[in-house]
């Protein structure tokens, strides 16, 4: 009886095993394919167009399977078009349904190899990989619990003290009635006052100390005052809030160059705010944020996925039919470095001719969550950099003479940007 | 009455520093001197009925320097592209500076998705944001047909014809074609 039972026992761990492992090597639909080997495929060939569960430039792939005849699919796969102009009816449905988009044609596919795309595109992840996933989310969770149970420590510490000085206040009331009905008066607590001189008379009659106090603060008075006039006018570190929370540390961290987006700053006065089609560029296929959180601050994906929601409303893209309805608005966004219009300054010239980096100027911006001004932009902080730069004249031969002549006039190896004529007032104010 | 002053003193201070709110921009002497009469970029404006400066221009007008582009944004477009669209760049002999910027920006716009090496193997892809990102060298493209994508999109790509300009196109488009011929190889 034990024996059986305990190779009964033996042939479950078994089952159980094979259960495991039999979704890692075949599709659980039993359909020839791997879905390993598949997903690799699907990545390399499909996922530009394609989401499983979701419509993109092409249909979603999950359940394609039985939509389509496999056959059908094979010969698809390796060259759509070629059905389409036989005028195949499911074809010609599909294309047209899909604006006319051509599929590209996949000739070096082979039956196995779609085979195994299929089998990935039905694969769904087995309840083993779920159940990981549950208490991950559990252990996520848990984290508020133990919160709360702190919260409700201190609370309790809290109500044990104002008990015990409840009780303290109690005991001596009744100490003093049962004193007093003993003919007992408990002493004064205050001792009589000796009259003394109060402490501003004595400093108000000492001349010198007064004198010594009114300087202090007629010197710190004027050094604030100062200070706080020439604050005036300057927005080092202003930061607002802008309507769609656009994170440049996110994207910097993709390794988006800063001219992606800005691409004005190569060739004119503006750096430019980018227009929602240049976003539209990466988040028509980035539909949601996959990315870290930032719990602390509430930067979780849900919130910014919410924002990317905020540019498809305002570019007036519609995610479900993957197609732009028309109706769009403008996104305010606030700007931030803003130079008074009284002064002249071009970004081409110091970005392609100068190749100053944009965080020179405007610091470490792929650090920013959300960006603040952070140079003061003054005049005298213009001022600064150009008596310190020294100006770049390799391969610039068209001006190579006059770099020569004023190399020779102010007796320098490096012209600095001042010399060239930097501090001009009509350089920049005209 | 001088700790009477001393403390009106301090509470001023006090006033000057907790008024500091970063969200909003600094005071400033002469605003008009500041502020611009004539409607600055991106500002707001009543002159046009959706209420910015910023406005398209006139359908049907060229702008300086830019060229019509009489290739429609279709399958047929792309086919009489791939056809009949030359580089102008094709009959200038000493190319390298057009093949410098055409790196220089290749390195801006496209590698981050298609790669340095345009294997489609950028940063986005290594990160998984971008999926299924081609080489340029499973692609039958040439010049005409680099130049109609850069300008129109295709499939998950979008138009980048507002960040760089006819003649950045084509340099791009010489860059592109340099990487598919060592991709090829």
């Amino acid at each position: 009886m034990t024996d059986l039972k305990k190779s009964d026992f033996f042939s479950f761990k078994v089952l159980l095993v094979f259960l495991l492992i039999l979704p890692l090597s075949f599709s659980s639909y039993g359909q020839e394919g791997d879905h390993v080997e598949g997903k690799k495929l699907y990545n390399t060939y499909c996922a530009s167009c394609h989401k499983l569960n979701k419509r993109a430039v092409g249909p979603k792939l999950r359940g394609v399977t039985e939509k389509y005849d496999r056959e059908w699919l094979y010969s698809w796969i390796k060259n759509s078009s070629a059905m389409i102009k036989a005028g195949d009816a499911q074809a010609v449905a599909v294309w047209e349904e899909y604006n006319k988009s051509v599929m590209t044609a996949f000739p070096q596919l082979s039956n196995l190899d779609i085979d195994n795309i299929l089998a990935y595109t039905d694969y769904i992840p087995p309840v083993v990989a779920q159940a990981t996933v549950n208490t991950v989310q559990s252990a996520a969770v848990s984290q508020g619990p133990s919160d709360f149970i702190m919260n409700l420590i201190l609370v309790l510490l809290v109500l044990i003290f104002a008990i015990l000085t409840f009780m303290l206040v109690a005991v001596n009331r009744t100490l003093l009635v049962i004193a007093k009905s003993n003919g007992f008066t408990p002493p004064e607590k205050k001792p009589k006052k000796i009259p003394r001189k109060p402490i501003w008379k004595a400093f108000a009659e000492n001349q010198f100390l007064v004198l010594i106090t009114v300087a202090f603060l007629l010197l710190s008075s004027a050094y604030y005052s100062y200070a706080y006039l020439m604050q005036i006018g300057i927005d080092q570190g202003y930061m607002p809030i802008q309507p769609i929370h656009y994170s440049h540390k996110i994207h910097s961290a993709n390794k988006i160059e800063c001219k992606y987006c800005h691409s004005s700053a190569r060739v004119s006065k503006h750096s430019g705010i980018p227009s929602l089609n240049v976003c539209m560029n990466c988040h028509m296929y980035i539909a949601e944020y996959n990315g870290e959180e930032d719990l602390e601050n509430g930067y979780t994906k849900d919130f910014y996925t919410k924002e990317i929601k905020k540019l498809y409303k305002a570019v007036g893209w519609d995610e479900e039919n993957q197609k732009y309805t028309g109706k769009s608005e403008p996104v305010k966004w606030v700007r931030i470095h803003n130079l008074p219009d009284h002064a002249y300054f071009n970004h081409a010239q110091h970005v392609e001719v100068a190749k100053i980096d944009c965080q020179k100027c405007h610091g470490p911006v792929e650090e920013m969550e959300i960006v603040y001004q952070h140079s003061p932009l003054t005049m005298g902080w213009c001022i600064d950099c150009h008596r310190e730069s020294n100006l770049n004249v390799e391969s610039n031969e068209y001006y190579a003479k006059i770099h020569e002549e004023l190399s020779k006039k102010y007796g320098v190896e490096k012209l600095t940007v001042a010399q060239m004529g930097g501090l001009e007032c009509g350089k920049c104010h005209y | 009455m001088i700790n009477k002053i001393i403390l009106k003193y301090l509470l001023c201070f006090a006033l000057i520093y907790s008024c500091q709110d970063n969200s909003k921009p600094n005071y400033q002497y002469m605003p008009n001197m500041y502020e611009a009469i004539g409607y600055d970029t991106y500002s707001e404006s009543d002159a046009f009925s959706n209420g910015i400066e910023a406005q398209l221009p006139v359908e049907g007008s060229i702008a300086r320097g830019w060229q019509p582009y009489d290739f429609p944004n279709t399958n047929e477009g792309y086919e009489l592209a791939k056809a009949e669209l030359v580089s102008p760049l094709d009959s200038i002999s000493d190319l390298t500076q057009h093949t410098k910027n055409g790196k220089e920006l290749y390195g801006i716009y496209c590698a981050v998705c298609h790669g340095s090496k345009g294997d489609g193997n950028g940063a986005l892809s290594q990160r998984e944001k971008f999926l299924g990102i081609p080489s340029y060298a499973d692609r039958d493209i040439n010049d005409g047909t680099i130049y109609h994508v850069l300008m129109y999109g295709k499939n998950a790509m979008g138009s980048h014809a507002g960040q760089v300009n006819e003649l950045e196109r084509w340099q791009i488009a010489e860059h592109v074609m340099e990487l598919r011929s060592d991709l090829i190889k």
